[in-house]
């Protein structure tokens, strides 16, 4: 740390140097300005899989080719072909192979891929950074920043300070200067030290902290790494202010965390709510509704890949009626079937659903086998926005908590605002006083277990996104929807909102604290005890002569 | 009014195919099995006594639960949470009795070794002693019976509620338990038994013995819970499932003779989990998983929710039943017993016994039918070709 | 009414004593241990107690102890198919000693006291001369005392943590030496990234316990100091990563880390859609899983997974002809037998295992002669196998464990693995693993003189020489 970084500097580009050299002198062809990019494309063409490093190094020291960027670009993206005459071919913007170096077609020539595996990714990515600096497009170049960030070297230095020069957008600027004070960390100068700190300290980056540390500490002799005692203060009150922040940050994080697993346990709740709550059945199947909305996914995906590959990054859009049908379908037929004949006798109705459970799962192993299956997530889910600094939210999880809102309000709606809600609310409040009143009374407890279900598919579907579909997908998430669903309260839907989301939160903020497991056990604990505190519920509904069943 | 013939011969009927179930588990099979040579036809073999001492244990289990849901009518979930205690007590008491023989030669059992534990946790001390293990088998469960129900009926909670918080329960043990470091063993549980009171556990004649311990674990089982509902108690325990407000009015208290069934429950669990694990060889978390407790119930209501034999009948029958599927028809099992589980519910509300009881009642009723007809001098010449009377090997 | 439940008592009665009297076929040779007083007795001697002989002649029967429902039906299932597909295979070739192989097929569910259960029932009642099956470590530990009582032999195909060798069970299946060393190894290496520090993430259970423990231990002979390793568990079928990738993101900056996943199948799934949705970069953080094969990969994504690693002693991207011979072999019986997901199965490492492991079971009683356990015991010890993996892997005869290849695979999108690192040639496996302080003194030798799995000293007097490990 107290080497001279700029003597550092000088010895890094002079190894770099005798590398380029070595390099050409394995490749075995003299080197000529112009014929550079050339030369190690042919390297690259020859190169054993041992070398491949080599050669992208070679390709990477070749100044002010723009080809060179399109070549590499090609390489990661499996795009480039060799052939062992020392042609490098790459795909062309119509599809077809052309030469990288003067974009002639290609003929028949026998060609070989080239392994690309994360030794050449750690050399490719870097360079190729460097590269798009000079992008076009403002993103770009701003993943080229971050990129060269993670790890930087010296000479990733002196290219971030070459596009500082002339960079204008401004997000990209603060963090090319970001990059930039985290590498004056370990600068000789005890003055841009402390500015290094200081800009550190504004950006507040988790990833600092590292660097930040190595200034403070202190060895057994009891030497400081660091000379400088102000740059040590200094250093410290930066640290310990990260800290805090880093602090605040983990707990909103943990918090967010905590909604996204509380849009979970809402979506499989909800049905749940609706057929015990409305109905006081208790569905033990419930969690083989949420696997069929995921099977009815896949199969949505599998048929738009074979009939409509177009579009088929819209196959979810697609799948939600899909899945929402065929479960009310399902749901209703059960409810036809088996379910009617044991009103009243809610502790035979777990028993027999329990049973169906076990028919249904039986069913779907035999017709999909009994391993998972693939749902991809579709592109515009994949990835995530950064919140804070280091706190990811991934996009399919921000859609699964708006789904769940979406899938609340499309509940509120039909049973405040249709007719199916109205008639569904007096059955459940005065079941004989409502059939007085001409309510089909067998009707109306159909569609309710026919809207509970499928609410669970919808539950499917956004599990299939997150998770592992397979024919045992429901056994995980039944015993967490009842706890949800009780908690609540029975009746009121808002009861399972607050419930799903207060039980996901504190599992979340525990989880750091006490793990997985205990935290686990902490919020079923907490449940039985609010529970027996409250036996109806957190919102229970007050109706006229009804018990706890 | 003089009871129906059908119902009254139920009623005796019931005791003596218990009787003779406990006989068979108890006498018969272990003692035939050890006397008789092995090349003998009548001679049931050393997986049929693994197997039938098994099933007469889940059978104590049924039993159980038959007590709190078929006559106090507590639908309780965690049952199998109670018969994994009264199991671990036993692998516990096992495990101790491996001694230096385990397979890091060491006095601690082998998952503390490679979990780098230097000595005993407070909790394994004790276990050395066999009736300390059978003591713990029976006052584990009982104690998290007591305080849990005590808890729990004091709020009143009822219902599917209940059955929704025992589940919760048997769940967060179960989580508690596949930790490592609570020191049970983890998901391995514990395993590689090697003798239990000295006697080697791989000798057919200790398995013989165990088999017929658990046909006595049955017998005793059985008459106590016949004894406590045939008793004034029971009678309070029938009223409070039929009607619980009508009872506290009366000035019974139901939180005590609730908690009472419960515990006692709780103890029989424990007993049957303490018989099963030495003949089974292993024990661990996955009986706890609330699927296993739902499966109790199913038993119960399977063979006859409300009569003791009943639930004798019905963890027999699903049992076995399982334990021939997966052999028979290993891929269609699970259809099998899905669809038994759902046409027993919906059509036969009281099980396999009533079923039974009622073809049996037909027979009777067929033959006053016959008689009465002949009296009136009417030609009834048709023997009824009785299904329910099977021919005799 | 009381004469009919008579009746139907005692037919209860006899019925099952008659389901059993059938089974119970006459006594020719019963195995007493008794009489084995070769040097080859094992040292634990009870008295074997009756199972019926196997017959001269008709179909030679054959366990196949995998869970075909519940949490374990996912990865088992393929290895019940491989098993049927190779037993086809042998009987078109004519069998073995000339009679054809008949497999007996189980569903233990999932369930660990019925997989004892039906080891036994398999031994006892149907007679079978080997048995393959388990997967998960309780499984095989549920059965091992049913296999050592009965004589019976099980050949298990998973990869496992070790610290184990059975008188009664070829393990076919990697032991840590022959999976997790090499692939911390490559990690550790320039091609594999200079991996300084470490993130031990797996589920609560024996393997990942055990593994880590090696490792931890490896690693410090290494010169990786504890500040740099992380070990974290979390229970069974937990889904929600979110928390655990973000620490290991807090974790990881300032040195080149590497995570070590023995992660248990169903959970890798969630565990790597945080990791990619996270933006961690296989070239970056690297993420070497032992539990992760083809099957796996067929019920995920994969283009997120793209550069992370797995290790295996079989890959079905191995470009031998033998392989290619496999996996045709394996189309067309998914295809004839109308297997669900038809031309989407994969081979993957434990099927490979099955293959080799039944195929060295017919060879030994070829060899042999019978289907007499202890003889087939005492052929399959050296027996060698040209696998698809395209190397000739033997069965070390004093470890009843396989000689095999280790490879280092990465992640393509199309759910495959490309191989970037691979062992000369097969390593012997380790049974008691020499950086356990406990274990490096153990001796898994079941020749003369030490013949025991698990001692430090021989069963036969005047044995001086250390074993060779």
């Amino acid at each position: 740390m107290a080497c001279s970084a700029r003597g550092a500097l000088w010895v890094r580009l002079l190894g770099a140097a005798a590398i380029f050299v070595a390099a050409l002198c394995c490749s075995g062809s003299a080197l000529a300005a112009d014929g550079d990019f050339e030369a190690a494309l042919k390297a690259l063409a020859q190169a054993t899989d041992e070398n491949v490093t080599q050669a992208v190094e070679l390709l990477g020291a070749v100044h002010d080719d723009p080809r060179v960027l399109g070549v590499l670009q090609a390489l990661q993206s499996d795009n480039l072909l060799l052939s062992d005459s020392g042609h490098v071919f790459i795909r062309n913007s119509a599809g077809a192979f052309v030469d990288a170096a003067s974009g002639a077609p290609k003929g028949g020539e026998a060609t070989r891929q080239t392994v690309v595996d994360n030794s050449v990714r750690r050399v490719l990515v870097p360079l190729m950074a460097r590269l798009e600096l000079d992008a076009a497009d403002p993103a770009v170049r701003l993943e080229a920043v971050e990129q060269l960030a993670v790890r930087a070297s010296d000479e990733d230095a002196v290219a971030l300070r070459a596009a500082l020069e002339h960079e204008k957008t401004s997000s990209v600027q603060r963090a090319i200067v970001s990059a930039l004070a985290e590498l004056d960390l370990a600068s000789a100068d005890p003055q841009r030290r402390l500015a290094a700190i200081d800009a550190v300290e504004s950006f507040g980056a988790a990833r600092f902290r590292p660097k930040l540390r190595a200034l403070t500490v202190r060895s057994d002799d009891g030497t400081y790494a660091e000379p400088d005692p102000r740059v040590r203060a200094r250093a410290e009150s930066a640290l310990g202010r990260l800290d805090r922040k880093q602090m605040i940050v983990s707990a909103a994080a943990d918090v967010l965390y905590g909604m996204s697993t509380g849009s979970i346990l809402l979506l499989c709740a909800l049905g749940l709510a609706i057929t015990f709550g409305l109905m006081r059945v208790i569905n033990m199947a419930h969690g083989e509704m949420l696997m069929i909305g995921a099977y009815a996914t896949y199969e949505t995906q599998v048929f738009f890949h074979a009939h409509l590959a177009a579009y088929e990054s819209l196959y979810l859009v697609a799948a939600i009626p899909v899945a929402l049908i065929t479960t009310m379908a399902v749901g209703a037929v059960l409810e036809r079937a088996v379910i009617r004949f044991l009103y009243g006798r809610p502790l035979e109705t777990l028993l027999a659903t329990y049973g169906l459970s076990l028919l249904l799962i039986q069913t779907v192993r035999s017709i999909f086998g009994a391993q998972n299956v693939a749902v991809e997530n579709p592109p515009w889910l994949s990835g995530g926005a950064e919140i804070f600094e280091g706190v990811v939210i991934p996009y399919n999880r921000v859609a699964v908590v708006l789904f769940s809102g979406l899938v609340v309000t499309f509940v509120g709606y039909v049973l405040r605002g249709t007719s199916l809600g109205l008639r569904v609310r007096a059955v459940t409040q005065n079941r004989p006083m409502a059939a007085c009143m001409g309510i089909s009374t067998s009707r109306v407890d159909t569609w309710t277990f026919a809207l509970g279900s499928g609410v669970g598919g919808l539950g499917g579907v956004a599990l299939s996104q997150l998770g592992n579909v397979g024919p045992e997908l429901g056994q995980s998430y039944i015993i967490d929807s009842f706890l949800v669903v009780v908690l609540g309260g029975v009746g009121k839907l808002i009861g399972s909102v607050v419930a799903a989301f207060g039980l996901g939160i504190l599992n979340k903020l525990l989880e750091p604290i006490a793990g997985a497991v205990l935290g686990k056990i902490v919020v079923l604990l907490v449940v039985v005890l609010v529970i027996q505190k409250r036996p109806q519920g957190l919102f229970a509904q007050r109706v006229r002569g009804m018990e706890s069943a | 009014m003089r009871s129906p013939v059908g119902l009254r011969a139920l009623r005796h009927a019931d005791v003596f195919l218990v009787v003779t179930v406990c006989a068979a588990v108890a006498v018969a099979i272990p003692l035939l099995n050890v006397e008789l040579p092995e090349t003998s036809a009548l001679r049931p073999s050393d997986f049929l006594v693994t197997l039938v001492g098994k099933l007469t244990c889940y059978a104590i289990v049924a039993v159980a639960m038959d007590l709190v849901w078929g006559y106090a009518g507590i639908l309780s979930l965690c049952h199998g949470l109670f018969f994994a205690l009264g199991g671990y007590a036993m692998g516990m008491y096992l495990m101790r009795s491996i001694g230096t023989e385990g397979m890091y030669r060491s006095a601690l059992p082998d998952f503390m070794v490679f979990l780098d534990w230097k000595e005993l946790p407070w909790y394994w001390h004790g276990f050395e002693h066999f009736t300390f293990a059978i003591a713990m088998a029976l006052l584990a469960p009982a104690a998290v019976a007591y305080v849990f129900g005590f808890f729990a009926f004091r709020s009143r909670i009822g219902g599917v509620y209940f059955s929704i918080i025992t589940q919760a329960l048997t769940f967060a043990a179960m989580l508690l338990f596949f930790r490592n470091n609570t020191g049970f063993g983890g998901n391995n549980g514990l395993t590689d038994f090697k003798r239990i009171l000295g006697y080697s556990l791989r000798e057919p004649s200790t398995r013989a013995v165990l088999c017929a311990a658990s046909g006595a674990g049955l017998a005793v089982s059985y008459g106590l819970c016949r004894a406590i509902t045939s008793s004034r108690a029971g009678r309070v325990l029938r009223a409070m499932r039929d009607a619980e407000l009508k009872v506290r009015f009366c000035g019974y208290d139901p939180i005590a003779y609730k908690l009472f069934a419960w515990t006692l429950s709780a103890m029989l669990c424990g007993l049957a989990g303490a018989l099963y694990v030495p003949q089974v060889g292993i024990i661990n978390p996955s009986e706890m998983q609330p699927s296993s407790s739902v499966e109790i119930a199913i038993w119960v209501a399977v063979g006859g929710r409300g009569t003791l034999a009943g639930a004798i009948l019905g963890a027999l029958v699903v049992n076995g039943a399982k334990s021939w599927l997966t052999v028979a028809f290993p891929t269609a099992w699970l259809y099998f017993l899905g669809t038994l589980f759902v046409t027993v519910t919906l059509l036969v509300p009281g099980g396999l016994l009533q079923a039974l009881g009622s073809i049996g009642n037909l027979r009777h009723l067929k033959a006053r039918f016959i008689r009465s007809a002949e009296s009136k001098g009417t030609a009834e010449t048709a023997q009824p070709t009785d299904a329910a009377h099977p021919e005799p090997p | 009414m009381r004469k009919w439940f008579m009746v139907l008592a005692a037919w209860c009665q006899l019925g099952t004593a008659a389901c059993d009297k059938g089974d119970a076929k006459p006594m020719e040779t019963a195995k007493p241990a008794e009489s084995t007083a070769t040097a080859a007795a094992p040292t634990a001697a009870p008295a074997a107690p009756a199972k019926p002989a196997t017959p001269s002649t008709g179909p030679i029967k054959v366990g196949i102890l995998h869970s075909l429902s519940g949490t374990m039906a996912i990865s088992e299932t393929s290895l019940r198919d491989v098993a049927l597909m190779t037993i086809n295979e042998i009987n078109a070739k004519g069998g073995v000693l000339g009679r054809k192989i008949e497999p007996v097929v189980v569903d233990p569910a999932s369930n660990w006291p019925l997989f004892a259960e039906k080891a036994r029932e398999l031994l006892q009642k149907d007679a079978v001369s080997a048995v393959f099956g388990c997967w998960t470590s309780v499984s095989r530990k549920s059965v091992l005392p049913v296999f050592e009582e009965l004589n019976g032999l099980l050949f298990y195909p998973v990869q496992y943590e070790g610290e184990e060798s059975s008188y009664n069970v070829f393990y076919t299946g990697a032991a840590p030496n022959q999976q997790a060393i090499p692939a911390v190894e490559y990690l550790m290496s320039e091609k594999g990234g200079g991996a300084k520090r470490f993130v031990l993430l797996g589920t609560d259970y024996v393997y990942p316990r055990t593994t880590n423990k090696i490792l931890r231990y490896f690693l410090h002979s290494k010169g990786v100091t504890d500040d740099d390793i992380k070990e974290e568990y979390t229970p069974f079928g937990h889904s929600d990563y979110q928390t655990i990738v973000s620490e290991i993101k807090k974790f990881a900056p300032g040195k080149r880390t590497a995570v070590i996943s023995t992660i248990n199948g169903d959970s890798n799934v969630p565990f790597y859609k945080e990791l990619a949705n996270q933006g961690l970069k296989a070239q970056n953080i690297p993420v070497v899983a032992f539990s992760v094969g083809e099957e796996e990969l067929r019920g995920i994504d994969a283009k997120p997974l793209v550069g992370h690693l797995a290790a295996w002693n079989y890959f079905m991207s191995i470009p031998t002809p033998e392989n290619k011979a496999f996996i045709e072999e394996w189309r067309a019986y998914v295809k004839a037998q109308n297997l669900p997901d038809g031309d989407k199965r994969v081979t993957n490492d434990p099927m490979e295992a099955t293959y080799i492991g039944m195929h060295m079971w017919a060879q030994a009683v070829d060899q042999a002669g019978t289907t007499d356990v202890d003889a087939v015991r005492q052929a399959i010890g050296y027996q060698s196998f040209r696998s698809p993996s395209g190397f000739d892997i033997t069965m070390d005869a004093k470890n009843h464990h396989l000689h095999k290849p280790v490879f280092i695979g990465e992640v393509q999108a199309n759910g495959q693995f490309q191989v970037v690192w691979k062992t000369e040639g097969p390593i012997r496996a380790q049974a008691w693993s020499p950086f356990i302080p406990e274990s490096a003194k153990k001796v898994a030798d079941w020749t003369y003189p030490w013949v025991c799995g698990n001692c430090t000293e021989g069963k036969y007097p005047g044995t001086t020489e250390v074993a060779k490990r």
